[in-house]
């Protein structure tokens, strides 16, 4: 379904010129047909989809309207959703089919939006690439110029961007703990926000870091983020960490443009060894955004560096917590065993994938007695100097621009053996996560092999008006209107 | 101070992941890499500088004192791997 965006296809629902069913049969479609190769999808729901559409197609027919009536999206296996089974791509959640639904999925629900499945994504959202999912591998739909080599599509919501990218849904939900929204957007050429901490509720998605945890949409472009995002986001009694704070029309602020914006640059972005290519990107965007009439400042976040190896003890205590719940009683899979201690130890080596163990391992270990101190509490402390980092920048510029990713999607067989080497896809991804303020993922051109490269624009707390004003721009400047070799040589 | 085979016995007991004999050192080893990068963190200086727990944004609130939810029994045990009558089961813990 490239023909239409949420947007274009909102507009013809309205004028009558289609229906959702004929919306959600042609995505059906797309999705047979495609993802045996992508492998987007853990739990496609066609017929429940298919009576949705028909529903919203009963209601337009009434009169009724809603922000996403009618519009076919994929939602990340990291939702519950009522009476469909939610894996988190992992085999402990065994057959798990939730009795309650996310507070984010009833938003959409709520907006009229169709879902036509959950989408794969790494074990636990824990992964930079989509390599960890219990369910396989997903493909990008995007390849290097004269090469069949399948590329992955960044994680951990790759099943989300890829099923966006492909045109197998109009949106998705993803989920950003360290920059599992924006690495894969970067990745598949398609736009990804990752809200303020406490924009939209973390009530009935599967914890990975708490602190640290935000869903957010991901698009084919910034208008319909902003409408997805507009559906998704609002306060939630259910969520302690949700702000009680009114959603603002996000699409209002589109056309804002940067005129007078103060743009930050922060020095410790060029990082050591960057690929010329993306600084010749993040040169571009400035001169974009420049020619737009926005003021460019350079400024400083000295602890950058410190970002990563403290976004890995923060998010791995926290998720060594959350994932004690998965101990084979309650819920999820079970491997029996004599003693209660044995069976807990049975089921969590069986469920767990590798890079789940290992951060769970890291996790314990740095909460461990004798270590809490130097691991833990040093890395909170060292959180707090990265969160001032960005507060006294944002006293003085409005947003900040920088690469999303250090890389565009790489092969398979080119994963570093080393995990660290690994986490340094997050490089740029993690800061603001870390400080709790917005970010966006905007595709913005093309490597010398033909794969998309997002920039990203980081804003202040509850600023994402201001993202998306800047972000327009970015796509206006870009007019990134290249499509993936998935439909090279079909109709767009 | 490295890994060593009895630190990630220890570190897995403590997590309650069975992990197998032949697999304590090469998982030392690599949880050692991943530990020796983070403590770059040392050379920091957090003198005087508070824990960030959280991001501060959302303020603490008191709800009414109500039942808001309840009643779910089935709901609750909907998805136990066993479950006897209203109960989950464990083996057996006390003698």
């Amino acid at each position: 379904m490239r023909g239409f965006t949420i947007a274009t296809a909102l507009e013809a629902l309205d004028k009558r010129e289609i229906t959702a069913s004929w919306l959600f049969d042609t995505c059906a479609n797309a999705i047979t047909t495609h993802d045996g190769t992508l492998n987007s999808f853990i739990t496609p729901t066609l017929e429940q989809g298919r009576a949705h559409a028909k529903a919203a197609d009963d209601a337009r027919a009434q009169g009724k309207t809603g922000p996403l009536l009618g519009i076919p999206l994929g939602i990340k296996d990291l939702f519950c959703t009522t009476g469909v089974r939610t894996t988190a791509a992992s085999r402990i959640l065994g057959d798990f089919v939730p009795p309650y639904e996310s507070t984010v999925t009833q938003n959409l629900l709520d907006a009229g939006a169709v879902f036509a499945g959950k989408t794969n994504l790494d074990e636990f959202a824990m992964g930079s690439g989509n390599l960890t999912s219990a369910f396989g591998p997903v493909q990008n739909p995007w390849k290097r110029t004269g090469s069949e080599a399948a590329l992955v599509p960044g994680g951990s919501s790759g099943g989300s961007a890829a099923a966006v990218a492909g045109g197998l849904v109009l949106g998705a939900t993803g989920t950003d703990t360290g920059g599992s929204i924006r690495q894969p957007a970067s990745f598949c050429g398609i736009v990804g926000m990752k809200p303020t901490y406490g924009r939209c509720s973390r009530f009935g998605t599967i914890a990975f870091a708490s602190s640290l945890d935000q869903a957010g949409p991901m698009t084919r472009d910034v208008t319909d983020s902003a409408i997805m995002l507009g559906a998704m986001a609002g306060f939630d009694p259910r969520d302690s960490t949700s702000v009680d704070r009114a959603v603002p029309d996000y699409r209002a602020a589109l056309e804002r443009g940067v005129r007078g914006m103060r743009v930050g640059i922060p020095k410790e972005y060029h990082a050591p060894g960057m690929s010329p290519e993306i600084e010749a990107l993040w040169t571009q965007g400035i001169d974009w955004l420049r020619a737009e009439g926005a003021e460019i400042v350079d400024v400083s976040l000295p602890h950058t560096k410190y970002g990563l190896p403290t976004y890995y003890i923060v998010a791995l205590a926290e998720a060594s917590s959350n994932l004690a719940r998965y101990d084979g009683v309650r819920f999820g899979k079970r491997v029996p065993a004599e003693t209660l201690d044995a069976l807990y130890e049975a089921t969590r080596a069986a469920g767990f994938g590798a890079e789940v163990r290992r951060r769970v391992l890291l996790g314990t270990y740095v909460l461990s007695a004798g270590y809490y101190d130097a691991y833990y509490l040093r890395a909170q402390k060292v959180r707090t100097l990265i969160q001032r980092d960005f507060l006294s920048a944002f006293e003085n510029v409005d947003v900040l621009l920088t690469p999303t990713a250090p890389s565009a999607a790489f092969a398979t067989n080119e994963v570093p053996d080393d995990p660290v080497q690994m986490y340094l896809n997050d490089i740029f991804t993690v800061p603001a996560s870390m400080a709790g303020v917005p970010a966006i993922s905007v595709p913005a051109g093309l490597d010398g092999q033909g794969l998309p490269l997002g920039l990203q624009l980081i804003g202040k707390f509850f600023d994402e008006e201001t993202l998306y004003a800047a972000a327009r721009v970015l796509e206006r400047s870009a007019g990134f209107t290249h499509v993936p070799a998935l439909w090279a040589g079909a109709a767009a | 101070m490295p890994l060593d085979a009895q630190t990630v016995r220890r570190i897995a007991r403590l997590a309650r992941i069975g992990v197998a004999d032949d697999e304590l050192v090469p998982l030392g080893h690599e949880l050692d890499g991943i530990i020796g990068w983070v403590e770059q963190l040392g050379e920091v200086d957090v003198d005087g500088v508070p824990p960030m727990i959280g991001t501060g944004l959302a303020m603490p609130r008191l709800r009414e004192d109500a039942v808001t939810d309840g009643n779910r029994r089935e709901d609750v045990l909907s998805n136990a791997p066993d479950r006897v009558d209203a109960y989950f089961t464990v083996p057996k813990v006390v003698e």
